[in-house]
């Protein structure tokens, strides 16, 4: 290693530069935002903002509310993306259909419980019949996606399998399309009482929002203990470090990669009613964005770690919440609510300025990854 | 050492060819490893080392011949088959799962096996033989030393409750001192009746535990003879034994 040998290049000039553009404008929102705290009508807030007029805590409290369930969402998609990187070595864009397939079929099925009654009488099985529903659907796409696109070609250079994962990402969007057409679809209303807030402590919080980061956190603790406690999850790890070696052991590389994907797509389908249920509408193109921040989420975290994926949804998730209200409005930016994207993904690269590897993640050395 | 006039070999190959491509690796080899016998393959760079551990354990199909495991024909057999009857390899260079705890990696050397309490019997067995192991069993494997990794490869290969065991380059990246110790290890598992299979650079220390050895040249057996008459022989002398290596 010749880090320190090595000159500075134009590029990391470069890089410098916008590491501290980004803290510097990050630093100066900040200092903004707490002057218009303070008085919304100072002097720097009369020069660059004069219709600043400051956050309320309740104001606070639901951008953070809102951003941790969002993160939720994009974290529970994220692990998808993480896992079948830590076993394949790849990035399977192809995940953010998955879940749109799973938010889809939560929209159909929900539907067909209206119809019958079962939706506002009965919510709570309803919910959990949907899930199901929407689980076993999303498993199945990643799983028969795997054997079909990405098993022949394993073994090739690793950009294949990823073009391959783009082109199934449009043919899923458009089967979407012709099966069930190109406009937006709606989730049924949900039951009043899960539209209400709820307090908890100083916190008040709407139902459905509530409802979200116990399901994200409810599978998320399920995955953990399948990776971390189980013979099967132990195999996982074994398969995602070295996989002749794991062959060696008896275990069954090519079943485990399936699992991977049935897993991954087990959570992106519960991603997908999380998504139906707070946004209540659905179209064939509803996973790109959310699955490109979950993306960008499992880089954040550190791709190939499942915490890290976790903890990078919510990061990003929070992050878009609150920094166009925190950092950009008080500097005097318009329509900031419209910038949730670019604050997203400009989260990204200043957590890959600062630590490429992610916040959590391992340096991949040739020695880890042959 | 075994009668080999009566008992079936173990593991056996029956005039064995491989390629990797157009390239002839494996040439007409004949191997037989007999129960609890202990036997060296000795070669150079390049002589279809690797390739021989890789055909008996499966992850090379040959061309023609035949690998034969307790009397059946085991070509198109996975991996996983030839380890649940017995036949496990500790890789070179030990390749442990360095992220896994050394417990895991220990449990997954049992991966195929159902029976639990055997499983922790052999766990309590290896911590007996590795006290060292024993302390460091909730550590990332990758954080030990080079020495404690070996104990852990040789734990983990015999997790799996193996007839044969098969050691590729055993003493390949170890400190001069922990070679000796290492060979003494494998003596202990050989007296416990678990056949050895080893795979050497360190053609003196091999030979002298060994029963009988091959020498392989670019993929064909040139010598194929006891231990003694091996270390004896005028030809292998010069070319491995001589003090031109190590």
């Amino acid at each position: 290693m010749r880090h320190k040998a090595a000159p500075r290049t134009g590029v990391d000039w470069f890089l410098l530069v916008l590491k501290v553009a980004m803290f510097s404008v990050i630093g100066f929102g900040l200092f903004a935002f707490v002057l218009q705290q303070i008085d919304p009508n100072n002097w720097l807030a009369q020069q660059i903002n004069d219709d600043a007029t400051g956050l309320t805590a309740d104001q606070f409290e639901g951008l953070i509310i809102s951003g941790v369930s969002q993160g939720a969402m994009y974290g529970l998609i994220a692990l998808g993306y993480s896992m079948v990187y830590g076993v394949l070595g790849f990035i399977n864009f192809a995940h953010g259909e998955v879940f749109m397939v799973g938010a889809m079929t939560g929209m159909i099925t929900s539907n067909k419980l209206l119809e019958a009654g079962a939706w506002e009488s009965n919510f709570i099985a309803s919910l959990l019949f949907i899930v199901m529903v929407a689980v076993v659907v999303s498993t199945l796409t990643a799983v028969v996606m795997e054997r079909v696109a990405y098993r022949p070609l394993r073994g090739s250079p690793r950009l294949i399998p990823l073009i391959t994962s783009i082109g199934i990402s449009f043919f899923i969007q458009n089967v979407s399309v012709v099966l069930l057409g190109p406009g937006a679809k709606a989730y049924p209303d949900l039951p009043d009482w899960w539209t209400e807030t709820q307090t908890i402590g100083f916190l008040e919080v709407q139902r459905t929002r509530l409802l979200v980061v116990v399901v994200a956190a409810v599978a998320m603790g399920a995955l953990w203990y399948l990776v971390e406690r189980t013979k099967t999850g132990k195999a996982m790890r074994a398969v995602a470090e070295d996989k002749e070696i794991a062959s060696l052991m008896g275990i069954n590389v090519n079943r485990i990669i399936v699992t991977t994907f049935a897993v991954g797509g087990a959570m992106a389908g519960v991603a997908g009613i999380l998504w139906g249920i707070m946004f209540r509408s659905v179209v064939h193109t509803t996973g790109f964005l959310p699955g490109i921040k979950a993306f960008s989420a499992a880089v954040v975290g550190g791709i190939g770690n499942l915490g890290g994926a976790m903890a990078g949804g919510l990061t990003l998730g929070t992050a878009e919440s609150v920094a166009p209200l925190l950092i950009l409005e008080p500097l005097g930016v318009r329509g900031v609510s419209q910038l949730r994207d670019a604050v997203a993904f400009s989260a990204l690269i200043l957590v890959l300025l600062v630590k490429p590897t992610g916040l959590f993640g391992e340096r991949l050395s040739a020695d880890d990854r042959a | 050492m075994t009668d080999q006039t009566t008992a079936t070999p173990l593991l056996e190959f029956r005039g064995v060819n491989t390629h990797y491509g157009a390239v002839h690796i494996l040439k007409d080899v004949d191997l037989a490893i007999y129960p609890g016998e202990l036997v060296c393959l000795l070669g150079g760079n390049a002589s279809g080392k690797s390739t021989t551990l890789k055909t008996l354990l499966g992850m090379v199909t040959p061309t023609t011949g035949e690998v034969v495991l307790d009397g059946e024909v085991v070509n198109d057999k996975p991996t996983s088959y030839r380890v649940e009857r017995g036949v496990t390899m500790v890789p070179e260079n030990r390749r442990l799962f360095k992220r896994l705890s050394v417990k895991e990696n220990l449990q997954l050397g049992a991966y195929l096996r159902t029976d639990k309490d055997g499983i922790e019997r052999d766990l309590e067995r290896i911590y007996e033989m590795f006290p060292r192991v024993k302390e460091r069993l909730n550590q990332k494997s990758g954080t030990l030393s080079g020495g404690e990794q070996q104990m852990v490869a040789v734990g983990r290969a015999l997790m799996a409750k193996p007839r044969v065991l098969l050691m590729d380059e055993p003493s390949m990246g170890l400190a001069p001192a922990l070679v000796q110790t290492n060979f003494e290890l494998i003596q202990q598992i050989h007296e416990e009746g678990v056949a050895i299979f080893m795979v050497e650079q360190n053609a003196n220390m091999a030979l002298s535990i060994a029963d009988r050895g091959w020498v392989l040249q670019t993929g064909r057996v040139v010598l194929d003879d006891s231990a003694d008459a091996l270390l004896a022989n005028p030809d292998l002398r010069a070319s491995y034994l001589g003090d031109g290596k190590r």
